[in-house]
């Protein structure tokens, strides 16, 4: 068994890292698909194990977008000046400037986001079920609307960041690799969080947290704790979207929260809330709907996207794990009455 | 011997209904402590109180010689003092082993020690005290499918595991099956002995109390109608009319 | 910040601009209030969160705005609105909100998010993106040498929201079928136990709430503009009105209602129109922020 699984993990290794070379064409989609991924595993951490399904997880998004890129463009230039001019191939980046500055906005922008999920949370966390999703909803949009009339870092109008000094395709397999890195980092986080003690305890606040609390489990320390290291991969993934998007504004691109912002929901529920591979099966199944419906349906991909949505929420919300949980219960380790009732014979 | 628990003089009302008016009591270390009354006399509610499940009104309440009624729950829990629910709560979706995992005492664990997997000594401790309540053949079960009663034992023993110095039962044998109370008593008894872990009991069940405790309260009309050795509160006149109805 | 301040001062200097920022908010609360109380009423019914609840509203507004396309009078707008919507909602409650009222809050919730995203997706293929309005012909009335301008047409509108409110309170009094529904929401176990059909009830409450919005926002359509996308900024506000009024407290939604009105239009002038939105969320915002609190001092929390 063990080993089967090593034997697993190392192909979908060894397919992660030769995927964008054996599809070419393909190359932003797969970034993409790497992005849902991270966003799907991330807002599980809260929403399937913890029990606090945030609709305002977007707000890492866009705000490590904005950080990134006020960071790098602060280390060189005047944020203000360079906004005003709109980029525009006035403001040159050296190689350094670029890849320096990236790396620097990337790391700030996760750890300026584990910082509001630290102070939003400490807000929100007395919210519960449907209060706290529309709560933290809200904090999504009206940052995304005040954002939007904040002229130093572009207003509406955003801001179009430096373009990859390298050519086109490198730069799509770079960016690539940027997702893939941050993907496997979560996945291989996630995959050691839910072992520990810490774990446990977020599953135990998810299950009933007035029991949690009766038993002397900080709860509030490891909601804000778990939140901030949600926070701190997605603000990353949304650092490299604002490179690899090269212009993004605040309502479309950053705050997208009827975008990206309910799809990283419906890639948990579609995969399976609370498991494992549940985000990233869902993720991937998504995203092919996703580009199936883009490309096939023109001008109805929206309303088949919505129904979708509704579709998975009202008849399938255990998800792909979730029906297997069910269906071959003995692949996960759960035993069931009848097996234990055979032994005592 | 010293009081672990001191409420002196606690009120508590709910809109225009008072739960509990000027409730005094001690509860000494190390003994098991009753508290009966007829229903609606204030019992849960009081013990709401102690816990910091709510704030009181009027009053305080102290544990260990510490001032606690200002707490709320967790942090009075991280102190040593527990309590089990009268509705039995247990985390249904998991198993028995993974319920006493859960129960481990966070007071005694930094943050980083939570990033650690549970030791082998965590997975020992569980299995012994799931084979003192006699949960042992059951702990791989998901425990939302086991009886009500054995629930209650599970919800026992997950409060074993959290290393109590002072616990709160809730009506621990309401609804348990009569031939398994002398069994449940037995335990109540030997985690008091062997484990050291002061009891204080709610309980409606007269024969269970009388057995068990060392020194019972009686509340009735949410305020303190007697205290006394079970002897002296089985022949108290107040006591059984309170009881009848004939206040 | 100057132009903040600026704003301010001018609403001292001119003291007859706040009684114009207050008429408007209370004609434009009057409107959100009837979109609230749909909200408080299936929420308070069936447990459902619907975040579609605007779209409704918006969708009530184009079936008016077709009809004075199509060469039909503009006030029959608000009776067809109603109906059509009735018909759709009933429809919406049999294919998904039926088979989620059993499940847990954030079911409904995310269901009815995708709802509103398909809503407003398909009102965008048929009509287009732009926004639309229909115009009454009336004249506006003047007051204050020309400082306050009340069109004839917000004043019809303002009348009907209330009629439609008070026709409701009507019903939901003295029928039957409004018996059955208040008896539902207290306690739905008991009303099954009492031989009310809640499934009825419950179809009935789903579809009457479409209903409303959907004449709400025929008033709409008369008054301002529906555009689309505009749905999902009527559902915020019907949150921000129920959560601060709670639930089967209809005079408690009127008041949140106009005041929040009230207050939406301040925002809009002292911040800039820019602004409308995120005046609106932070006022959501703030008043969960405040149950918060107060549910604190009793150690609880806002479930």
């Amino acid at each position: 068994m063990a080993r089967n699984k090593t034997i697993l993990y190392s192909l979908i290794l060894a397919f992660s890292i030769v995927a964008p070379f054996v599809f070419p064409n393909f190359g932003t989609q797969l970034a993409t698909l790497w992005l849902m991924i991270i966003v799907a595993l991330t807002w599980d951490m809260t929403g399937g194990q913890m029990g606090y399904n945030s609709l305002g997880n977007i707000f890492f998004y866009g705000t490590g977008m904005y950080v990134a890129a006020v960071i790098a463009i602060g280390l060189v230039y005047d944020v203000g000046d360079y906004t005003n001019a709109a980029g525009g191939g006035i403001y040159k980046f050296t190689d350094l400037e670029y890849f320096g500055g990236m790396a620097l906005g990337i790391l700030g922008a996760g750890l300026f986001c584990s910082v509001c999920a630290i102070v939003i949370g400490s807000l929100t966390f007395g919210l519960r079920g449907p209060y706290f999703a529309i709560g933290t909803l809200g904090v999504a949009i009206a940052t995304g609307e005040l954002v939007s009339n904040w002229d130093w870092v572009g207003g509406g109008q955003g801001i179009a960041l430096p373009v990859y000094p390298g050519d086109l395709d490198t730069g799509k397999i770079y960016f690539y690799f940027l997702f893939a890195a941050i993907g496997i980092s979560v996945f291989i986080f996630v995959k050691w969080l839910y072992g520990t003690r810490f774990g446990a305890a977020i599953n135990a606040i998810r299950d009933d947290e007035e029991k949690a609390d009766a038993m002397g489990i900080h709860t509030l320390r490891y909601k804000l704790y778990t939140w901030a290291m949600a926070a701190f991969f997605v603000g990353m993934a949304g650092g490299v979207s604002a490179f690899q998007l090269i212009h993004f504004e605040p309502l479309e691109s950053a705050y997208q929260t009827i975008n990206l912002g309910i799809f990283m929901v419906v890639c948990v529920l579609l995969g399976g809330k609370g498991t494992l591979w549940g985000p990233v099966v869902g993720a991937i199944l998504f995203h092919l709907f996703k580009e199936v419906t883009w490309n096939y349906l023109l001008g109805w991909q929206w309303v088949a996207l919505g129904a979708l949505i509704v579709v998975t929420v009202v008849y399938f919300q255990d998800g792909v794990m979730g029906w297997l949980m069910h269906k071959r219960p003995q692949w996960f380790g759960i035993r069931i009455e009848e097996k234990i009732a055979g032994e005592a014979e | 011997m010293t009081a672990i628990i001191e409420v002196r003089r606690v009120s508590k009302s709910f809109g225009g209904v008072v739960a509990n008016k000027d409730v005094s009591l001690a509860v000494k270390s190390g003994t098991i402590t009753g508290l009966i009354g007829p229903n609606g006399s204030g019992k849960t509610t009081l013990f709401n109180s102690i816990v910091g499940y709510h704030p009181i009104d009027d009053g305080s309440i102290r544990f260990e010689g510490e001032e606690i009624s200002s707490f709320p729950v967790q942090q009075i829990a991280r102190r040593g003092l527990l309590r089990t629910f009268q509705q039995t709560r247990i985390y249904g979706a998991m198993n028995g082993v993974e319920n006493m995992l859960i129960s481990l005492p966070h007071r005694k664990m930094k943050i980083w020690d939570a990033l650690k997997t549970f030791t082998k000594e965590d997975y020992e401790r569980a299995d012994h005290l799931l084979e003192f309540v006699g949960l042992y053949e059951k702990r791989m079960l998901k425990s939302g499918d086991l009886s009500f009663g054995q629930q209650k034992l599970l919800e026992f023993a997950m409060a074993l595991m959290n290393e109590p110095t002072c616990l709160l039962l809730d009506e621990p044998t309401a609804g348990i099956n009569p031939t398994l109370i002398n069994g449940l008593i037995d335990r109540l008894k030997r985690a008091n002995s062997e484990f050291g872990i002061t009891l204080f009991v709610i309980e409606h069940n007269m024969r269970v109390i009388m057995n068990m405790a060392e020194s019972i309260y009686c509340l009735a009309h949410g305020q303190m109608l007697a205290h006394g050795t079970p002897d002296e509160i089985q022949n108290d006149q107040r006591v059984i009319d309170a009881y009848l109805g004939a206040h | 910040m100057d132009q903040i301040l600026g704003n301010i001062g001018l609403l001292f200097e001119f003291p007859v601009v706040n009684l114009k920022i207050i008429l408007d908010g209370i004609m434009i609360g009057a409107l959100f209030a009837l979109a609230a109380y749909g909200l408080a009423l299936v929420w308070g019914v069936m447990n459902v969160k619907n975040l579609a609840q605007g779209d409704f509203v918006i969708s009530g507004g184009y079936v008016s705005w077709w009809l004075v396309q199509h060469g039909f009078p503009a006030l029959l707008g608000v009776p067809v609105a109603f109906v059509v919507m009735w018909g759709i909602g009933w429809v919406i409650y049999k294919l998904v909100i039926s088979r989620v009222i059993e499940r847990d809050l954030f079911t409904s919730l995310l269901a009815t998010f995708g709802l509103a995203i398909m809503m407003a997706q398909i009102l965008n293929l048929m009509f287009g993106s732009d926004t639309q309005s229909v115009d009454l012909g009336y004249d506006t009335l003047y007051f204050f040498d020309g400082f306050i301008d009340v069109p004839i047409a917000k004043l019809i509108g303002v009348v009907m929201a209330m009629s439609l409110a008070a026709g409701v309170i009507i019903f939901m009094k003295s029928s039957r079928m409004g018996q059955a529904i208040r008896a539902t929401a207290q306690d739905s176990r008991a009303a099954r136990v009492m031989g009310i059909d809640t499934e009825k009830v419950y179809a009935f409450t789903f579809s009457l709430n479409s209903a409303i919005c959907g004449a709400a926002g025929a008033i709409i359509v008369m008054v301002w503009l529906v555009q689309p996308f505009y749905g999902i900024s009527y559902s915020i506000r019907a949150f921000v009105i129920v959560t601060a009024a709670g639930l089967g407290n209809l005079p408690g939604v009127i008041a949140a209602g106009l005041g929040i009105g009230a207050l939406e239009q301040y925002g809009a002038h002292i911040f800039g129109i820019g602004y409308q939105q995120a005046v609106a969320v932070m006022l959501l915002l703030l008043i969960l922020l405040y149950r918060l609190i107060q549910q604190r001092r009793n150690r609880q929390v806002l479930k």
